[in-house]
């Protein structure tokens, strides 16, 4: 569940609400410098990177992948650099039928499989935790990783299920009704994390979608 | 989410026309990420689970029913096939009180053949759930249209600015006509070769070219549609002989020679090998035939998808 920037946007399509009237908490350094953390400690929890393989949840969370597994490959040898995939968790939602058909997101499963592997899933935003259960349904029809470990970019709070990362770039408290935009230089054109104030005609939907 | 409102379908899919570009886009993008479960070891979503889908078939067909039924089976709903043959329509239901049955059990889709043209319209004022009309008498056959659209794609990239041919039975072929539809939709050129007696009344008003001379447009196709002869539907001598018929408009290997390079050929199936297609031709590496069948799971699977994923809330408000 990522209602936090404006749901889950296809690629490319623009961050919805009010740019102007929101207060940036990370700026392009401190969301590399939180990379760049997330990545040395994936590396150090599973001693190593060579059983790992990183899956992003699209849209963002695939761009947050591939940022993750280019720096554990400067930390490890490029020989042992983590595998990185996507995970479109579309199909597996609970709320499908409260919100109208989406479009699907791609799924690559690194040639390597998931089997006997530790995966971990990258998403930018952790918030009611629902998104990381459907990922999780969706991984068990790839196979059996050894274990499956969660990072987020950010963890907003206000979790639904019992659910928690094991990596996070920033805890940042947030009241329910505000609104929390990840911009990444991929699909936004510039990198930073954004707290907006409530979004009264956003915030309406996703409460019905709750 | 208002944001996606754009491309929704329509509550049924009833003819190529209910579709948009952007519709259409849609559906060939769903079907191309679903096209990859096939090489998944469990070849099953969860998506459409406790949903029932009916397959109402009044006419023959293995390849479209089944092809629906695995498709519904890979979103995990339920189906049931309901086919005119041992049901009570032998003993003279009509397609209302039939329905009104399936909809009584509630049926959440109805995916539809019938002999006569039109009757998925019918059945789509009677019953609160989806229709898909998957062939009714000669009119249209739209999941055949997107599988072929979809076909084309997949061999050639796109489907805009394609040159595509469409030879034969065109006055019985609901294919063609649904293929005419879509295809001018997505920005293909289409032409339509096939003895004057085999082209129906009005299709000059249709989006497309009109030829009667095959060998005049083989060697500027990308795309060559072979219809089947439909000799079930053929209640006069529209042709002389069928020799005459496969000499004049029969794809074989010397026609075949005649069409650019990278040129495809497809047949919506079933073929009538020696008579609009020669084997040769067909089992060539330019015949799609075999890649169609796979495709139009894929493409069966967007659409129920694309209709019954979707929001109750939509649903009920139209249905009110």
């Amino acid at each position: 569940m990522k209602p936090a920037h404006s749901g889950p946007t296809p690629s490319g399509r623009p961050v919805t609400g009010d740019p102007s009237a929101a207060r940036p908490v990370l700026d392009s350094a401190d969301l590399g410098r939180a990379l760049t953390r997330i990545a040395h400690e994936i590396v150090e929890r599973n001693h190593g990177a060579s059983d790992v393989v990183l899956l992003g949840i699209p849209t963002r969370g695939v761009s947050l992948a591939h940022r993750l597994g280019e720096r554990i490959a400067g930390i490890e040898s490029a020989t042992t650099a983590a595998p990185v995939g996507s995970l479109d968790v579309t199909m597996y939602r609970d709320d499908l039928r409260l919100r109208g058909v989406r479009p699907l997101e791609a799924t690559e499963i690194p040639p390597g499989g998931v089997d006997g592997k530790v995966v971990v899933l990258v998403d930018d935003v952790l918030f009611s935790g629902r998104t990381v259960r459907a990922a999780l349904d969706a991984l068990s029809e790839f196979g059996r990783p050894r274990a499956v470990q969660l990072a987020v970019l950010v963890d907003r709070g206000h979790r639904e299920l019992p659910i928690r990362a094991d990596y996070v770039g920033k805890n940042i408290p947030t009241a329910l009704t505000e609104t929390v935009h990840v911009l990444l230089a991929e699909t936004d054109g510039r990198d930073g994390v954004l707290l907006g104030p409530a979004d009264l005609q956003r915030t309406s939907s996703e409460e019905a979608a709750r | 989410m208002t944001t996606h409102t754009l491309s929704t379908l329509p509550r049924h899919l009833l003819s190529a026309a209910d579709l948009n570009r952007d519709n259409a886009l849609l559906v060939l993008d769903t079907a191309e990420e679903l096209a990859r479960l096939a090489d998944r070891p469990i070849k099953k979503l969860p998506t459409l689970r406790g949903r029932t889908v009916v397959n109402l078939f009044f006419e023959d067909s293995t390849r479209t029913r089944t092809s629906f039924e695995v498709a519904a089976k890979r979103l995990s709903a339920d189906v049931i096939n309901f086919s005119a043959k041992g049901s009570s329509v032998s003993k003279g239901e009509s397609l209302k009180d039939t329905a009104l049955t399936l909809e009584a059990m509630g049926a959440d889709a109805v995916v539809c053949r019938h002999s006569a043209s039109g009757a998925p319209h019918r059945l789509a004022n009677w019953i609160r759930g989806s229709v898909v009309n998957a062939g009714d008498g000669t009119h249209e056959h739209p999941t055949q249209a997107l599988l072929d659209a979809f076909t084309m794609r997949n061999r050639l990239g796109r489907v805009e600015g394609l040159n595509v041919a469409i030879v034969g039975d065109v006055l019985h072929s609901r294919v063609a006509r649904s293929n005419v539809l879509l295809l001018s939709t997505l920005g293909a050129e289409v032409t339509v070769i096939a003895p004057p007696t085999l082209l129906p009344v009005g299709v000059e008003e249709w989006p497309c070219d009109v030829s009667y001379d095959l060998d005049a447009v083989l060697p500027k196709s990308d795309v060559v549609m072979m219809l089947r002869v439909q000799r079930e539907r053929m209640y006069g001598g529209y042709f002389p002989t069928t020799r005459e018929y496969s000499r004049r408009y029969g794809l074989d290997a010397r026609r075949m020679a005649t069409l650019p390079d990278d040129a495809i050929v497809m047949h919506p199936g079933p073929m009538n090998r020696g008579v609009e297609i020669a084997a040769e031709v067909a089992d060539s590496v330019r015949s799609t035939i075999v890649e169609q069948v796979a495709n139009g799971v894929s493409v069966r699977m967007a659409v129920l998808y694309l209709l019954l994923g979707g929001a109750l809330l939509e649903t009920a408000e139209q249905a009110a």
